[in-house]
Order: C-alpha cells, then structure tokens, then sequence
C-alpha cells in the first residue's frame, strides 16, 4: 500500500482518496484501505484497476466490497476493474493505525500486533492471543471463543468492566 | 460459488494463471496437479459441510459458533481449489462441487463416516487438521505460484482450526470416564483409516520433480507420523496411528451409505433445478 499523494497522479490520489468512503460491510466505520484491503491502484486513461485482498479465504464481505468499489469508482473511468488476488496474504498488519482506532471506536478491540513471524507456523500452536479491552483499556481478559460471528473476529470477555467484546483476529 | 455468472471466476485468482499454466506445466504435471487439488478441495468440502451439521446441535453454544465459522472457512477453501482446478481444466467451479456422482468424490476415507459424537468428531478433526498442516507445509513453497499464494492465506486460518482442536482433544482426553472413553474409542476407530489422506497421487513424482509438492505422499505419511504420535503418547492416547497410506484411500467407487445421504443433502439445492443461474 503506498501513499497515495504524488502529485503527478492526481487521479490515482483521487480514486485513493475516494476508496475511503468504501466501508467494510460488516464493520461499517472502517474503510476498506483502512483495512488494509485495498492492495493496489492503478490508473490510465479511462480505466481504473484496483486490486483487493480478502481477510479470510472464504470471506463472503469481499464481494460486497468489490461492488461496492466497483460503483464508487464508475464515476472516475469508463473502465473500473476490481479483482480479488491471493497474490499476497491479507494479514491483520495491514490495518492502518486510523483502522486500528475506528475498530476501537466501534467497540472491537484491533488485533495483536504480532512480535514473532515464527508464531505463523501452523506446528507451532500460537498460545491463547490476549486483546485489550476496547471499553476500559484493561488487559484482564479472557478468550471466550476464537470463533466469533464473522470469520476474522474472536470473542473476549473483560474481568474489569465485565464487558464482552470482540476482536478482529490477528491473522 | 453463487455469484460466479456476475463474477467470472478468473477475477478470483490472480489473472496470470492460465499463462502460467501454459508455459511453464507440462501435461503430466497439470494432470498431477489437477489430482492433487481435487483432494483438497473435496476433503476441505466434505469435512466443511460435516462441521456445518454441528449448527444449533454442538454441546454448547460456543461451539455452534466456533463449527459454523470453521466450516464456513474449510467451504472457502473448498471453493478457491475448485475455482483453481477450474482454471487449469476448463471445467466449471459448481459442477466440481454439485455436480459429480458420489463415486467421482475423491475425500479421504477418514472423513467419509457420519460425524457421530462430539468426541469422536473432534477426535477424527484433530487428525484431519494435523495432516492437513502438514500437506499444506509442504506445499508452502510450490512452484506453481498461484498454490504457493493460496497455501500461504489458508495456513493463517488453519492455524486457529488446529489450536481449537488440540484443546478440545486435550480437554476430553484428560477427562476419566466417558470423555476419555469416547476419544479412546474414535481413535480405535478411525486409527486405520487415518493415514488415507495421505493416499499416494496417480503421478505424485512429477509433482515433486517439478516442485509443485515438497515430497511424496508416503514422505507426508511420515511426517505426520512424526508429529501426532508424540502428542498422542503425551496424552497417553495408546491406540497411534501406524502403517503406510491405503493405496484405495480416497477410492469411492462404491460410496458409503454415509456420504451418499451427505451428497444428497448438499447436492439438494444445485439438484432442484438442473442448469438454472443461483
């Protein structure tokens, strides 16, 4: 994801600019780049090619967030071209510090920034991740459930203010 | 699979894959190829819609939860290996996986009976996850990149899978009585029949010469092997797994009465009404 402010692509900063008003449609106050799902941007005359990365494999949001990219950028081009690539693994790094505090915000608590790449391996059993609490900033929780309502979120319960909350999961 | 007429399925892989395809697999390897991911695609289809059965019926409500989201990710799976076989065949995504007859499924036979109990689900899972961790290790580093890609997004999510599974194994095994009892008995069970998902490929050693896959199946055997047989003795589970891969693992000519009735109940809705546009 590189910044999108050269000056010599206005149009690339536009349609950059223009993906912050596509929400994840089941979390809605974080941007699809905020989430790190938009991977590139490519513009010409008259076309737009964007490529987005999906937080789970079988994550039905995604095609809801094509669309929705798809009609946010028609009016930018004749041509807009929105393709899901595995090319590279959505990973819970890819959130932005602002996603990580509209995640907050909304009562999700943002996933643990990872300190081992080693933790990835699947032989190796990763021990119970911990998330802070998004309502009083505890870290006395528990994991209830690694498997929330969506694929990419884990329930947790809070011991300080008693609060259930969910996290996005680190991946 | 339901959007696949708005939605062409070459937008879901990376766009360069039929170049590739051409160019650089020779024939024997893509039909090898094609062998392997069908494997895949039916054990993560089969065993996702098991896992599905546990919707409103687990022992609490947590596990509702947790099977409903595991089974959603094993159907996702599922899914992006049909779409690949899809690509490199020709063939059509749905009629991969709605469309067969009960005998053209290629599943491991492990994953072939009913789902039975909790403890001999979560049992006959905990050995299904860890081989299918090791046979996504070994093709972590594929040559054929659009695998290598996929592998490396599914091995994040499976990782969840297999640590919920080892807790569940762990929490009944060193409970006396019935829940000791009932892993005992699935492992006695399913012991035999275990090393079918690694059942040797039809021209698995081109696979391997053109670094598609790190190792022959047998080599996996091993590997896994390796790997569940300690922690069974740790949980003093004494019936481990042994011997080599059945040559006919994965061999449905005449299906089970158990994937038959699973077959028609997930073929139900594509069978309604033949050719129709979901």
């Amino acid at each position: 994801m590189v910044a999108p402010t050269i000056a010599a692509r206005p149009l690339e900063s536009a349609v950059w600019a223009a993906l912050h008003d596509v929400h994840d449609p089941e979390i809605p106050t974080i941007s699809v780049v905020d989430l790190g799902v938009v991977r590139s941007v490519e513009t010409d005359a008259g076309s737009v090619r964007v490529e987005l990365l999906p937080t789970f494999v079988g994550c039905p949001a995604i095609e809801v967030m094509r669309a929705s990219v798809a009609d946010r950028l028609r009016e930018f081009a004749d041509e807009v071209t929105v393709e899901v690539t595995f090319v590279e693994p959505w990973t819970s790094e890819r959130i932005t510090e602002a996603g990580r505090m509209a995640l907050r915000a909304a009562g999700f608590a943002p996933p643990v920034r990872r300190q081992d790449g080693a933790a990835l391996e699947l032989s190796v059993l990763p021990s119970l991740p911990i998330a802070d609490c998004p309502y009083c900033g505890s870290r006395n929780t528990s994991l209830e459930n690694a498997f929330g309502p969506t694929q990419c979120r884990a329930i947790y319960h809070c011991a300080d203010c008693r609060q259930p909350f969910e996290q996005f999961k680190e991946v | 699979m339901t959007t696949e007429a708005r939605l062409p399925t070459r937008q879901l892989i990376q766009p360069d894959v039929p170049q590739f395809d051409r160019r650089t697999l020779k024939p024997e390897a893509r039909d090898a190829l094609t062998g392997l991911l069908l494997t895949m695609a039916d054990d993560e289809f089969v065993i996702g819609f098991r896992d599905s059965e546990w919707t409103g019926i687990a022992p609490m409500l947590e596990e509702d939860v947790a099977f409903s989201s595991i089974a959603q990710d094993e159907i996702g799976h599922a899914r992006v290996w049909y779409e690949m076989l899809a690509q490199l065949t020709g063939d059509g995504a749905d009629r991969l996986a709605f469309h067969r007859q009960p005998s053209e499924y290629r599943h491991a036979r492990l994953i072939d009976q009913e789902r039975q109990g909790w403890g001999y689900t979560i049992t006959r899972r905990w050995l299904y996850d860890t081989a299918d961790s090791v046979r996504l290790a070994a093709l972590a580093e594929s040559s054929f990149e659009p695998l290598a890609e996929v592998v490396a997004k599914v091995r994040r999510e499976e990782r969840y899978h297999l640590m919920h599974l080892d807790k569940w194994l762990e929490r009944l095994a060193t409970r006396p009585g019935t829940p000791r009892g009932k892993v005992l008995s699935a492992l006695k069970q399913l012991a035999p029949v275990a090393l079918s998902v690694f059942t040797p490929l039809p021209g698995e050693e081109r696979l391997v010469e053109a670094g598609i896959i790190a190792a022959p199946m047998s080599e996996l055997a091993d590997r896994w092997l390796a790997t569940v047989n300690p922690r069974l003795t740790e949980l003093r589970l004494r019936c481990v797994p042994e011997g080599r891969p059945p040559a006919d693992g994965r061999d449905h000519a005449v299906p089970s009465d158990a994937f038959t009735a699973l077959w028609t109940d997930f073929t139900s809705v594509a069978r309604l009404e033949e050719g129709v546009e979901w």
